[in-house]
């Protein structure tokens, strides 16, 4: 087997060992989205639509973005800077693979897996306590799909950039913090992003956050439709490609800082 | 005698406390991280009163004295026993096994283990929405207000407090389960900060009955605005968070002194 489409099935066996873990995130996956989805029902209630929002779709809102939480991984890992920092990154640099590649590889591997433990529940909650508001036809789907991989991959390019500063930083556990709490809000998962007031919603889209979360709800809600489904992966392209670059040229300068002790 | 005996927890405390005072910069960004999540929780509510003038029948001022009550009683929780949760490490690591063989009993040694003074960053934050939001709900600051809001803090915190050991003790069994036990400590926490009268039927009765969240704040805030309250909930409970407290820390300690029994060693 290739070597990448193999680092892909290795992270997906690996996250699928740890399955009472996995149980217990897709409850409390789920008990969120029971919240989520009342909050953002209530304010369609008391507002009428927000946003092109009906009750029905906001309700789903909330189901779908607890579904894409885990697999898309909003929330900062420590990985790439834990390795930086034992000095593990110097078996990648040394190994045939492109690290860069072999992680965002093990990435999609572990989003694959997430998807189905933590993705349905929530989504099998959304259906018995509101049900979905959901477009008909395949089209939105594969559509979405492409998306929710993009998604993934603009938000592992993002986290492997964070985590590449503890080449400079030893101890980076502030600014993991501080990325987790800007992309809670900014990715949409709180609340979707067109809900923003102007001057904030601005300030999202100027960040790479909402082609995380945002994009991918977006097509399987059916509100990004045909043209608007493809400028929204053409700006998932754009963001992608800039950080993954931006990687690049932090793990060269990175590399050739590192210092390692033999021993 | 009664001082003599917390002599050691207090000495434990004072330790730990100095410990994470001596590095002042990691401790400023500690901080100032927790600040973050404070206003970061807050963006939720700033958002959904920029398109909704009510929600579950409050206006955004009554909305924000229940955010900030949620929040004041979950940070002074989470920083008094947040770190209970951390059981399956002291387990794995063998420090359990250190706390068993002193005479001390094990729950007050873990509570005395960690207080994660950064916390205050979130009670800062929540300070702040209360001191601004209150002139505005035109609730007059009396005795009875004053008496009510001292019911709230402590009853809030007891009741999360509580919460965190039902989830520390729950992991003698889990071991593998910090994240089953999040869906009641930061899904509580998150439960309380919106008012109950959101929440359908097997949601309220879950975070009223079962994690007693809407006791916290949203209970407390109608019994302060004389408000009635939605079916089902009458506001007077809201004197009563105290009570649940109570009631949710008779089953932790049960089930911690389950717990204890439950656990063999991992036999490191």
């Amino acid at each position: 087997m290739p070597v990448y489409p193999a680092l892909v099935a290795a992270g997906f066996r690996r996250w699928s060992t740890y399955r009472a873990a996995t149980a217990a995130g897709a409850l409390t996956n789920s008990i969120f989205g029971a919240i989520k989805a009342a909050v953002l029902v209530g304010t369609v209630g008391s507002a009428g639509a927000v946003a092109g929002y009906d009750l029905q779709q906001a309700a789903t809102y909330a189901w779908i973005s607890q579904a894409l939480l885990a697999p898309v991984s909003v929330f900062a890992d420590d990985e790439a800077a834990r390795r930086v920092r034992t000095g593990d990154i110097a078996v990648d640099l040394a190994r045939p693979v492109d690290p860069q590649l072999a992680a965002w590889a093990t990435d999609l591997g572990r989003a694959a897996y997430l998807f189905l433990p933590r993705g349905i529940p929530p989504l099998l909650l959304g259906v018995v306590l509101t049900g979905l508001s959901l477009p008909p036809g395949p089209v939105p789907y594969l559509l979405g799909a492409c998306c929710a991989v993009l998604g993934v991959s603009v938000s592992f390019a993002a986290r492997w950039l964070v985590n590449l500063t503890a080449f400079w930083l030893t101890e980076i556990r502030g600014l993991l913090l501080l990325y987790t709490v800007l992309a809670s809000s900014l990715t949409g998962l709180a609340i979707p992003v067109a809900w923003f007031p102007g001057w904030l919603e601005t300030l999202a889209h100027a960040t790479p956050f909402p082609s995380m979360l945002q994009a991918p709800i977006d097509v399987f809600l059916g509100r990004a439709t045909g043209s608007e489904a493809l400028r929204l992966i053409g700006v998932q392209l754009g963001w992608l490609a800039g950080l993954l670059l931006a990687g690049r040229v932090l793990l060269g300068a990175g590399s050739r800082r590192l210092v390692v002790q033999g021993g | 005698m009664a001082e003599d005996r917390s002599a050691p927890y207090r000495a434990l405390l004072g330790s730990r406390i100095r410990s994470q005072l001596s590095y002042r910069a990691s401790f400023a960004a500690d901080l100032l991280a927790n600040v973050g999540i404070g206003a970061g929780e807050f963006v939720t509510l700033y958002v959904v009163f920029s398109r909704a003038n009510t929600l579950g029948g409050l206006d955004v001022w009554q909305a924000c004295l229940v955010f900030a009550l949620a929040n004041v009683t979950f940070a002074v929780g989470d920083l008094l026993l947040g770190h209970v949760d951390n059981l399956p490490t002291h387990v794995r690591t063998g420090t359990l096994d250190a706390f068993l063989l002193r005479p001390l009993p094990v729950l007050t040694q873990l509570a005395t283990s960690d207080v994660s003074l950064k916390r205050i960053g979130r009670v800062l934050v929540a300070a702040a929405v209360f001191a601004v939001a209150w002139p505005h709900t035109g609730v007059e600051l009396d005795a009875r207000a004053a008496l009510l809001l001292l019911v709230a803090v402590v009853g809030g915190t007891g009741v999360f407090t509580a919460v965190f050991v039902v989830a520390g003790a729950l992991q003698f069994w889990l071991l593998d389960g910090k994240e089953a036990v999040n869906s009641i400590t930061y899904g509580g926490s998150n439960a309380a900060q919106y008012p109950a009268s959101l929440y359908s039927a097997p949601l309220r009765w879950l975070f009223c009955y079962v994690v007693p969240a809407a006791f916290v704040a949203y209970l407390p805030v109608l019994a302060l605005l004389g408000e009635p309250g939605p079916a089902g909930l009458p506001a007077w409970l809201g004197w009563f968070s105290p009570v649940a407290a109570a009631a949710v820390w008779g089953i932790a300690l049960l089930l911690w002194r389950r717990g204890v029994r439950h656990y063999t060693g991992s036999g490191s």
